[in-house]
Parts: structure tokens; sequence; C-alpha cells
């Protein structure tokens, strides 16, 4: 096989046209994404009670905090996240208006349809179970914390004070709870009906409509999460537009799809990189030595400069 | 293939100086700081916290360290299969550096990770994750320091050839050793080739991929780093910053073991850097323009500073004073103009992994802490240190006058 300079770049041609016609595919499209189970949260019912935060820490085995102490509504003054040991966190929004309606949101893991963490998880820790529910294997995990830079709400919390076995902590969804246990997941149980209704994701997502539908002043005409990346399982009704609410403007396409599509195109069977094996193989064959021994040196230095490809 | 070509000895000068001592101290600091984290935890040593999961350890030991050992594909490309004979002086310095910086990429993460003895989950089938951008990082990086490690092969077998022995109690295993290294040695002759090409392109895959890795974060990283062709502009800068860090070593060991530097292989290569950084700045560019998010450079904010120190200092002012004949014949101009591509790169990735970080939930900005910083100093001196005693022991560097003997191999035999 005689391969020149010309015939290489001839060849090198031909593989970038192969590695480009790759990206259209790649989309998979989960037809058990409605199936999961969701929570619908009512905001204009929710009292700022913080049960939902007790029942939690209880079901979970969290901080083991006392009753009283998830009474103090003190907390509210200032903004809240969720920290390794509170999977769920509830946090005032007051309203200048009505100063004594202040709007009270509850926040955990949104248990995304297409879920960023679960794409980036490069040892399977976090998977979505069966129902939908985004759960944890810390036996996996190895603590790089690429869950917590993918997750676009911000959830996952890190023991990062144990120096020994650290682990992500957000809320499961009380999965081993519904599962083995055939209860709905602790807070809902705790909490009035109106406020968290448990459920299968498209009768929640009509549920919702429904409401909307009925009390057109009560609610702003969105549900979050029902679109937010893709769809997530948590799904918010309010009476203001939810970024005064604390909630992110996220668009509709799922986070990982951009990674998945280009990692998947790129490395797609393994033929771009052994196509690029391929090429730099020929490449040893095409190109002459331009080593300073011998009498090829001279000339090399003046013409055949190393220009454009190598 | 003849595999590296060009004589190259053991360095022959006194192992402590000064800077020696610098460095050591470095490296001492740094194992102590490294220590207290395993037994108090990240919490007791890091600025990271729920919002910022990754700060200097991932951006700097472990981004930036692959970046900046570039130079070993980049070079193992341009001699063994472009062929350019010329530069073969520089690629066992540019393989051992890579050989170390990955190494070293390695002991950065076992700091970093909070469950660090499960490194090897990655690699074990039942955990595969094909869809995380993260695991195509961390398989490259395993295969590619194997391949870093095979291809350092033939200069320990060279090294043993020539009478190199095992010192202290090591001695007992010097006869299994030499054997070893005899069969190794003709066996690599005949493969090489496919541990090289290899090499590139393992490097290509996860060079890039260093780059998609921010890809999921869409609403966190600021839109003047945000692009879908980051992975190509990781890899396009990965490859401008390869022969830029190797003139940049070479000159730096140069003037450490009071050498001449080597112009004549480190001009005409500076021409090639001038190449690749031009192709890596006419894509940034480019992308900025199409993406028009230029209009964020002038918003005062601290990120629009980093990117224009980023691009101004970093990429378009080195690429102007390499276009002078006059600079890339100048030893001290030579090094200054690589010195600002290679800290260009770096903090190219500090800006990707740190200052283009901004989650909206945050209350203050991550500024990495002193134990941070102290362990990222201790482990880049313990790698100039393992590096020293390396080019001391086996042939890395080209042969010069007077330095052919080894200084701690104690005898020299035929």
């Amino acid at each position: 096989m005689e391969l020149n300079r010309r015939g290489f770049l001839h060849l090198l041609g031909a593989g970038a046209t192969c590695m480009c016609a790759g990206p259209a595919l790649g989309e998979s499209n989960d037809p058990t994404e409605d199936d999961g189970m969701a929570m619908l949260v009512d905001t204009t019912e929710c009292i700022g009670c913080r049960k939902c935060e007790f029942a939690c820490d209880q079901a979970q085995g969290l901080s083991g905090r006392s009753r009283e102490s998830f009474e103090d509504t003190s907390v509210f003054d200032q903004p809240r996240r969720m920290v390794a040991d509170a999977y769920t966190v509830v946090n005032r929004y007051p309203q200048p208006n009505t100063p004594d309606q202040p709007i009270y949101v509850k926040s955990q893991c949104m248990h995304c349809v297409k879920p960023a963490c679960v794409s980036a998880c490069l040892v399977g820790a976090l998977t979505t179970a069966e129902n939908g529910a985004v759960v944890y294997d810390a036996g996996k995990c190895m603590g790089c914390r690429y869950c917590m830079v993918a997750c676009p709400f911000e959830v996952p919390a890190y023991e990062y004070s144990d120096p020994l076995t650290p682990r992500v902590r957000k809320c499961v969804f009380c999965f081993e709870r519904v599962k083995n246990e055939a209860k709905i997941p602790a807070c809902a149980e705790m909490c009035p009906p109106m406020c968290l209704t448990y459920g299968k994701r498209t009768e929640l997502l009509a549920l919702a409509h429904e409401r909307i539908a009925k009390y057109p002043d009560k609610y702003v005409n969105n549900v979050y999460g029902e679109h937010e990346v893709g769809g997530t399982r948590w799904l918010y009704l309010a009476a203001k537009p939810f970024e005064e609410l604390g909630f992110l403007t996220l668009g509709d396409k799922p986070i990982p799809q951009l990674t998945e599509t280009l990692q998947h195109s790129i490395f797609k069977f393994g033929i771009p990189p052994l196509l690029l094996f391929g090429v730099l193989g020929a490449a040893i064959t095409a190109f002459k030595d331009d080593s300073s021994h011998g009498a090829a040196s001279a000339k090399d230095a003046s013409s055949s400069k190393p220009k454009g490809v190598s | 293939m003849s595999a590296h070509g060009l004589a190259a000895a053991p360095v022959n000068r006194k192992f402590f100086t000064p800077g020696v001592g610098v460095l050591m101290v470095l490296a001492a600091i740094a194992g102590g700081l490294a220590l207290y984290r395993f037994v108090f935890g990240l919490a007791s040593m890091t600025n990271l916290d729920d919002r910022y999961p990754w700060g200097l350890w991932i951006a700097v030991d472990v981004a930036t360290g692959v970046a900046l050992a570039a130079g070993g594909f980049t070079s193992a490309a341009l001699t063994h299969i472009f062929h350019r004979g010329r530069y073969l002086p520089v690629v066992r310095p540019a393989l051992l550096t890579a050989m170390l910086g990955y190494t070293f990429v390695g002991l950065g993460l076992m700091v970093d990770l909070g469950r660090y003895y499960n490194i090897w989950h990655p690699a074990w089938p039942t955990m595969w994750q094909g869809n995380s951008v993260l695991f195509e990082v961390g398989m490259c990086v395993m295969a590619y320091l194997t391949v870093l490690y095979i291809e350092f092969l033939p200069i320990v077998c060279e090294w043993s050839r020539k009478g190199g022995r095992l010192w202290g109690p090591l001695a007992v295993f010097q006869n299994p050793v030499k054997r070893f290294l005899e069969v190794a040695e003709r066996t690599l002759s005949k493969t090489m080739v496919v541990f090289i090409i290899a090499g590139v392109v393992l490097s290509c895959m996860h060079q890039s991929s260093l780059g998609a890795l921010m890809l999921i974060a869409p609403y966190k990283v600021h839109p003047l780093w945000y692009t879908p062709i980051l992975p190509l502009l990781f890899l396009l800068s990965a490859i401008a910053v390869g022969f830029p860090m190797v003139i940049f070593e070479s000159m730096v060991s140069a003037k450490s073991f009071r050498r001449e530097p080597e112009m004549h292989v480190l001009t005409p290569l500076s021409r090639l850097a001038l190449l690749f950084l031009g192709i890596y700045m006419a894509a940034k560019i480019t992308d900025l323009m199409v993406r028009n998010a230029y209009g964020h450079l002038w918003d005062g904010s601290f990120a629009s500073t980093m990117f224009m120190v980023e691009v101004g200092a970093g990429v378009l002012l080195p690429f102007c004073m390499l276009l002078s004949g006059r600079v890339r014949r100048s030893p001290s101009w030579l090094f200054i103009a690589n010195t600002l591509i290679v800290l260009g790169v770096a903090l190219n990735r500090i800006n990707v992994y740190i200052v283009a970080y901004q989650p909206h939930y945050a209350t203050h900005r991550y500024v990495p802490s002193i134990g941070e910083i102290l362990i990222t100093l201790g482990l880049i001196a313990t790698l100039m240190l393992v590096y020293r005693v390396f080019v001391t022991i086996f042939p890395v560097l080209p042969a010069v006058e007077g330095d052919a003997l080894p200084a701690l191999g104690r005898r020299a035999e035929g």
C-alpha cells in the first residue's frame, strides 16, 4: 500500500466527514417517562408549619432533632437551602400587599424525569428507580461531587466533615418506604392533602391544570416542573410568578441532552477513535523522516517545512 | 521504530541545591496537610461547600495538570508519527513530564475525592456508566497513564543496559528486574508504535472531554465560556500549550542544570507553537462572535476581566510576540512568550472550572483556602523533585559533554 502525503490528506477528509455524520442520532426517548410517580405542591395552601421538614427528618433518620425545634419560625428570616441533614426546607416569601399572608415554598430534590446527576455520575451511584425516584447508592459513590456540579436546581448536599464515608445527601422520594411499606412519602403523609398530593405524574398534571382552570384568579397559569429541564416529578402551583418565589428560570431542554449527544456521537461504537488511530497509523508511513542524520537533513530544513498538518 | 533516537544521558550535577531545599519544604508541608485532610475531612481543609463542590484541586491539580501534560502526546506525535526527527531531543523530557503530570493528577484527585478508596470503581464493569463524561475522562486517563508508563519503559531499559543498578535493599531484585527489562526492550521495540498512536488518540479523547465536563452545567457556567464547542476549544488549547510547555520546561531545566538552552530545537518548535496557538485563537474568537457572547466582555464584572486577561495576556500577546523572528531566536523573549501561553491555558482551566462557575443560590464566592493552595503547591514541588531525581538517574535529557556519568547509579559499567 503506497501512501503519500496527498493520499493521507484525502483520508483525513473522509474521516472528518464520518465524524460529522454522527450527531444527528443519539437522543433516546424513554416511553415510560410519564408513568412514574410525582408530587404536586400547591403553594397557595402551605401555611409554613414545617411539619413536612419534621416528618422527613424522622422518616429518613436525618438530624433526629425534636418536634419543637421544627416549630421555630425564626428560621424564615433567612432564605435556606437543603443541607446534608435536611432533605427539605420551607422558605417564606413576604408579600408587600398582604403582609399577614406570606407565601411559603417547600424545596427538595425535584426528581427530574431526565436527571443531570444520574447522567453525570460515572459509577452509577445515582439512578432512577422504576417509579421515577432518583436514588443514591453510597456504596458505589467515589465522592467526586460531579452530581452537585450537574444539578440545575443545586439540590445535592455533601457531608464535607466526614473524613471516611461522606455521602451525597438529597431527598430520595422516600423510595424504600414507598416500596417496602406501601406508604406515601413522609412529608405528604404529614401534610394536609390539598397542599401535597402524591400520585401518577400524568394524573397530577391533569389535576393541576384542572385547579388552574377552576380558579384562574388564584393561580398563575403555569405548572412549574411540567416542562422545566424536560420535566420534573415535583410539580408546583403558585399564586405568583415562580421567579418571585425563589424558583430558577430554566429552559425546557433536558440538561444531559447536549453532553450525551456529544459523547455518543464522538465515541459511537468506538468508530471515531479507531478511525483516528488508523489515520495516525497511515500518517506514519506517509510522512518522511526529516531527522538530522544522513543526507536528508540539509534539503529538509529548507524545502519541506512541517506546515499545516504536523 | 527507533523509539527515542538521539543520545540522552543522566544529568551529572549535584542533587541538593537551595532550590531543591525549598521544594522539599513545600512537599513536606503538603504531606502534613494531606494527612490532616484524611483524618479530619474535606471541611477541615477546604473552602468547598454545597454550592461550590469543585475548587482549586479539580481546576488546577486535575484540569490544568492534564492540559500542561499535553507536551507528551504532541511531541510524540510530532517526532514519531510525523517524523520531525530534529525535535527528538525534547521527546524524552516531555514524556517524563507527562508521565509524572498524570501520576500527580491521580494523587491530587485522591486528596479531593470524598471516598478516595473507591477510585477504582469506574474500572469495574458493573459500575460503568457510559453516559457520564467523567467516566470517559477517567477511563482515558487511566489508559493513557498506563501507555505513558509503557512509553517510558525503553528509557529504563536503556538505563539497565548501560549498567544501571538497583540500590539499597532493592538490589536483591537486580537480576529479575534486569531480565524483565531485556524482554520488555525486545517486545517494545516492535510494538511501541501501537502505544504511541494509542497515546495520541487517548489524549485527544480526554483532553476534549475535560471541556465537555462543564457542559452539564448550562445554567451555572458564565456565557463567556459556556459553548457547545468547549470540548473542541479544550482540545485545541491542549495542542496549543503542548510545545510551549516543552519549551518552558526545557529552558527551566537548562537554567537549573546550568546548560545552554537548546535554541536550535526550541526556535523551530516555537514556529509550530505559533501555528497551533493561532488555530486556538481563531476558534476562540470565532466562537465568541458566532454566539454573540462578546457583549459580556464589557460588563465590568470579575468574570469579564478574567476573560480579558486570559485571552489578552495568555493568547493574543504571546501570539503577536512569537510572530517576530527576533523573539523566537532570543532565549529570554522566547521564554517569556511561552510562559505566557502556559499561564494563559492554566488560567483558562481555572476560569472554566472556578471563575465561570456561578451557582444561583451561592451567598459568597469560592476562594481557595490556604490549605488547598499549599497542598497544590506541594504537589507541584514534589513533581519537580521527582523529575529531578528521574533525570539524574535515567537518560532523559540530551547528553552534554561532561555529563555522561550517571550520578546516582554508583558505578557505570560499559
